[in-house]
């Protein structure tokens, strides 16, 4: 008989949560600790969603996620897990771009920012200082008519070099394009160049490990291998959810899946108001990934020749070219011994972003071509850095946009959720259905590893008010769950 | 609660969210954000733990009169004159 992954669960909890992303598992921690009984049901073996990992056979582990993020994450980590965890977070200071506009190292902060702006690209030091003045005083409640193209057209007019060096790891970091909102761009942007990059040290798969003890400590209940099927709804207000064919009841459902199949897939349309519906019609999703995983034979070293490398050979820079599949826009994230102390290991990740649709719909010989070309390319890009690359890998394999939504259950395989509107429906979710919230990559600015943990505390914040109100005053309606 | 539990109420919170400032020097009338190191994550946080400790619910519109400590007092003392401290 097949492994039954929900024995010795409770038949009811405060809050159920969908999915073990950073949102999720933040909200939940957030929760336990105010005193809710949690349940976190994840139908992965791992935790962690797409912060992850996986290894291979030789020692390998390879991260997929794990790039960079900005200084705020320090902060987030000491609050809502452990000082231990935040502790753990180290700066990566040499970033690299490589492209024929422009190539040089930066420590990807103000000041080393301002002087290459200054030194190699010739504007003028009160230009800088009022774009960076102008980005960092950006907010979520600022006009949305601006897009990044406009933002950069004022201040770098025709400076497609700058507009470049400014956007593309952005885009990375975010999926944002020059036509989405100035504030996806400004808010991100700036949170960077605060105090440059950050990463993970232990690799992601310590952070999860760390997480997962914390959690369990703060008696939350942890479930993998459980997927979600159906969030339970009677008379607008959510019940419980169905997991493995199985009935578990809550008074709050926190979904940390995609917002889209949130609404559509795990609650159903028939739930929904006419009028929200409009709205959800009107999200559009990110676009997806690809990648390629370098694992370095024991025994073999690389010279060390940045931590983060933006590359292409692209002439110009146009945010729709970083899409192509045949693009030549990459970062390859290099993992020296000292992200895992004591391995003495080295990997190599490479990331595109890239479109579902380019990778949906082949046979299986020609998406296994398809791989194997991404790869092939990606190894010829790399050779230009590291000349003998290829004597010393001991795994090799790629990712794509199906391998994402394999893992995530995300539509499209979306790798930063939606687009900026999905912000509002995903704060508007629990006035449609009392008790229902959704924590987890919406409207950009939320997306990224900061950006999850950061915006299932703020969900976390809604549940509690919610389940607070149920214990004290269950007579009286709650301000944000009638329509 | 008196006007000093309610300040002092508030400053236990502070100092529980953000362990690593030194908060000795505060100046009641001036904007937490200018004296330290405080984002609007840390402002939700004291709800949090308003609504924890105190069973009080600080309504979004209302996040503003946090800014200081003195108007932090100013809009909470009200509010928690009658809660009983446990002693
Ligand atoms: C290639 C790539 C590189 C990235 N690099 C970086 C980086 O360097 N820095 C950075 O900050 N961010 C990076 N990101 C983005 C970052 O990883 C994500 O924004 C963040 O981790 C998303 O967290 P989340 O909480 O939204 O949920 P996710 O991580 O998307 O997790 C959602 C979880 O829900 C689970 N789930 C979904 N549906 C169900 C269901 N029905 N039942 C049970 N479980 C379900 C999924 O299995 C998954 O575990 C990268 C993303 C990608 C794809």
């Amino acid at each position: 008989m097949a492994k039954d992954w929900l024995k010795g669960a409770k038949s009811a909890y405060d809050t159920i949560v969908v999915g073990s992303g950073l949102a999720g598992l933040t909200a939940a921690n957030k929760l336990a600790k105010l005193g809710h009984q949690v349940l976190i049901l994840e139908h992965h073996y791992n935790l962690g969603g797409l912060a992850t990992w996986f290894k291979r056979k030789g020692g390998h582990i390879l991260d997929i996620s794990l790039h960079g993020f900005p200084i705020g994450m320090v902060k987030t980590c000491r609050k809502y897990w452990t000082r231990e965890i935040s502790e753990s977070i180290i700066r990566l200071k040499n970033i690299r771009f490589d492209n024929p506009q422009f190539s040089f190292l930066t420590s990807f902060d103000k000041a080393d920012f301002t002087r290459v702006m200054k030194d190699q690209f010739g504007i003028l030091q009160k230009t800088i200082d009022d774009f960076f003045k102008t980005v960092r005083a950006m907010n979520f409640y600022d006009d949305l008519s601006m897009t990044t193209r406009e933002l950069f057209e004022q201040f770098f007019p025709g400076r497609n070099d700058v507009h470049r060096l400014l956007m593309e790891p952005i885009t990375y970091a975010n999926g944002s394009t020059l036509d989405d909102p100035a504030i996806t761009y400004g808010i991100v942007f700036a949170n960077f160049m605060d105090k440059g990059v950050y990463t993970f040290q232990g690799g992601t798969d310590q952070l999860i490990k760390k997480m997962k003890k914390e959690l369990l400590k703060n008696g939350v209940d942890i479930r993998n291998h459980c997927m979600v099927e159906k969030v339970l709804v009677e008379d607008r207000t959510v019940v419980g959810v169905r997991t493995n064919g199985r009935e578990i009841h809550a008074k709050t459902v926190l979904s940390n899946s995609n917002l889209l199949s949130t609404i559509h897939k795990l609650t159903g349309d028939e739930h929904f108001s006419k009028e929200f519906l409009e709205e959800v019609s009107k999200v559009r999703l990110n676009d997806s990934s690809c990648q390629v995983y370098i694992g370095i034979k024991k025994g073999e070293k690389i010279e060390n020749v940045g931590d983060l490398l933006f590359t292409s050979q692209e002439e110009e820079f146009k945010s729709e070219s970083l899409l192509e599949p045949e693009t030549t826009s990459r970062t390859f994230s290099f993992y020296y011994p000292e992200i895992r102390p004591g391995a003495n290991r080295y990997s190599i990740v490479s990331s595109t972003n890239a479109r579902f649709k380019d990778w949906a719909n082949l046979s299986r010989a020609e998406y296994e071509k398809k791989k194997d070309r991404l790869i092939e390319k990606t190894l010829k890009a790399l050779e230009k850095y590291v000349p003998d690359i290829r004597q010393k890998i001991g795994h090799l394999e790629a990712s794509t946009p199906l391998t994402f939504k394999r893992y995530t259950k995300h539509p499209g395989g979306a790798s930063f959720g939606t687009k900026f509107e999905g912000l509002q429906v995903s704060r508007n979710l629990p006035k449609q259905i009392a008790g229902l919230f959704h924590a987890g990559s919406v409207g950009i600015i939320m997306s990224g590893w900061l950006g999850a943990a950061n915006y299932g505390v703020i969900v976390a914040n809604e549940v509690d008010k919610f389940l607070h109100h149920l214990q004290h005053q269950p007579e009286t309606e709650l301000e944000t769950a009638n329509v | 609660m008196t006007r000093d539990q309610v300040r002092q109420a508030v400053l236990d919170i502070i100092i529980d969210i953000a362990p690593d400032e030194d908060f000795s020097a505060i100046k009641d009338e001036e904007n937490l954000r200018d004296q330290f190191d405080l984002d609007s994550m840390d402002f939700l946080d004291i709800v949090m733990e308003l609504r924890k400790r105190f069973n009080l619910e600080v309504p979004e519109k209302d996040y503003p009169e946090l800014i200081s400590m003195a108007s932090s007092v100013e809009y909470l003392f009200p509010r928690l004159k009658d809660w009983k401290l446990a002693s």
